[in-house]
């Protein structure tokens, strides 16, 4: 890893200024960050560290939302995200535990790696993604593998998920990882269904519009019979074919359609 | 480089560090500990766990600076001055959790962590939460035994 300053601001404006300038880099938990920087990959010359900001960290819940603080850890929302369970349970089954008391779940966000697990739930729940310039909604977020619409020194203090009248995530997990292989989050609200897949998709975390067409029109797994995803595009790796990841996405959203109840 | 000080196994220490000197590094080379073991420096294998301010973290994915002002535990604060093993160490060495040594530390620390939130794990529960620590000798159903022979309950597991 190459030579960086280090700033630990205890406050979003000087987390905010502090990232000013050419080649600084926010730091969550640093559970991807730190690899990458090993790897050389990624050599900013100046970190600045969020996790000392008291302002985002935390979870909270009233009036249908659970508000979690950018700085959060996936262990603390598995603790304390009680009022949405399905995505209490996403956040305790991401890496393992020593993973969980770094990683954080703006740190998640903004890298928005496509096999993630966190991107699945704000895009099916419809999150907003609070930064310290605006509000964004999860639809207009993510934008392809390792892209969203973050613009240079912006940071995710808060994540407000409206808490769906019944939700799910199933996991394939790719072991060695423990990234999800492929990941199925399923939201049902008022609305309608929201599907959205994770580690499937070359263009990243996205929306499975027929799944969700037919699932607002009979929430069962078997209205999803017939429905089937398309191979093309999909992430082809040595852990599995994109006939493979596709023929998972539909396995999973029955699973999680059968779980949510 | 930063002047950082942290409280490791409730001994106050202080040095001069990088920004990128990982807390891993700081522990073995700048402090001498080097029970804490480096075995894959990728967070995957889980031997270089310690505890900071109580959690379980992956040393060799945590920078000493951030771990500044911290209360830190390692392997060498388990035992006792007189070289008494802990109870969880202890364990490990009666119920043969261990071969080579070397995930060993790592398995402690993560011991205790779970046996803090959970003191007394199903077997099930063991095996999930040590997902993050690899052993590569003992196929793990002597550290499982060790865990719920520390844990004070029968150490019969159910996969053989």
């Amino acid at each position: 890893m190459y030579e960086f300053e280090f700033e630990t601001p205890a406050t979003v404006a000087d987390a905010v200024a502090a990232l000013q300038g050419d080649e600084a880099q926010a730091l969550g938990g640093g559970q991807t960050l730190l690899p990458t920087m090993k790897q050389r990959l990624a050599s900013p010359s100046r970190l600045v560290s969020l996790s000392g900001i008291a302002e985002m960290s935390g979870v909270s819940a009233d009036a249908g939302t659970v508000s979690i603080g950018g700085a959060t850890t996936h262990g603390a929302v598995a603790a304390g995200a009680g009022a949405y369970p399905a995505l209490a349970d996403l956040a305790g089954h991401i890496g393992d535990p020593a993973v969980r008391n770094r990683g954080t779940i703006g740190g998640s966000l903004a890298n928005n790696d496509p096999s993630a697990d966190y991107p699945a739930a704000a895009l099916a729940s419809g999150a907003t993604i609070v930064t310290n310039a605006r509000e964004i909604a999860a639809d207009d977020f993510f934008d392809g593998m390792f892209g969203t619409a973050l613009n240079e020194g912006e940071i995710i203090t808060r994540v407000n998920f409206p808490v769906p009248e019944a939700a799910n995530y199933q996991k394939f997990l790719q072991p060695a990882s423990r990234f999800a292989l492929v990941g199925v989050f399923v939201a049902r609200t008022s609305d309608g269904v929201r599907v959205a897949v994770t580690g499937a998709s070359e263009t990243g975390v996205h929306r499975w519009s027929e799944a969700e067409a037919a699932l607002s029109a009979n929430f069962s797994a078997s209205a999803l019979e017939g429905l089937a995803v398309d191979a093309d595009g999909m992430i082809s790796d040595l852990h599995g074919s994109g006939a493979y990841r596709a023929h998972l996405v539909a396995v999973l959203t029955k699973r999680a359609v059968m779980a949510a109840g | 480089m930063t002047e950082v000080s942290m409280t490791v196994n409730g001994v106050s220490v202080g040095g001069s560090v990088e920004g990128r000197t990982l807390l891993s590094s700081f522990l073995r080379e700048q402090l001498g500990l080097t029970g804490t073991h480096v075995g894959c420096d990728t967070s995957q294998c889980g031997a270089c766990v310690v505890h900071v301010n109580g959690d379980a973290v992956k040393s060799c994915t945590i920078l000493a600076v951030e771990a500044n002002g911290a209360e830190v535990a390692t392997i060498e604060g388990q035992a006792a001055e007189d070289g008494t093993l802990s109870v969880v160490q202890q364990a490990f060495q009666d119920h043969h959790g261990l071969q080579c040594g070397f995930c060993t530390p790592g398995m402690v620390m993560s011991t205790l962590a779970l046996l803090k939130d959970n003191p007394k794990p199903s077997e099930a529960e063991v095996r999930k939460y040590l997902e993050g620590n690899i052993c590569r000798c003992t196929g793990y159903h002597n550290i499982v035994r060790a865990i719920m022979a520390a844990s004070g309950q029968d150490v019969a597991i159910a996969a053989e």
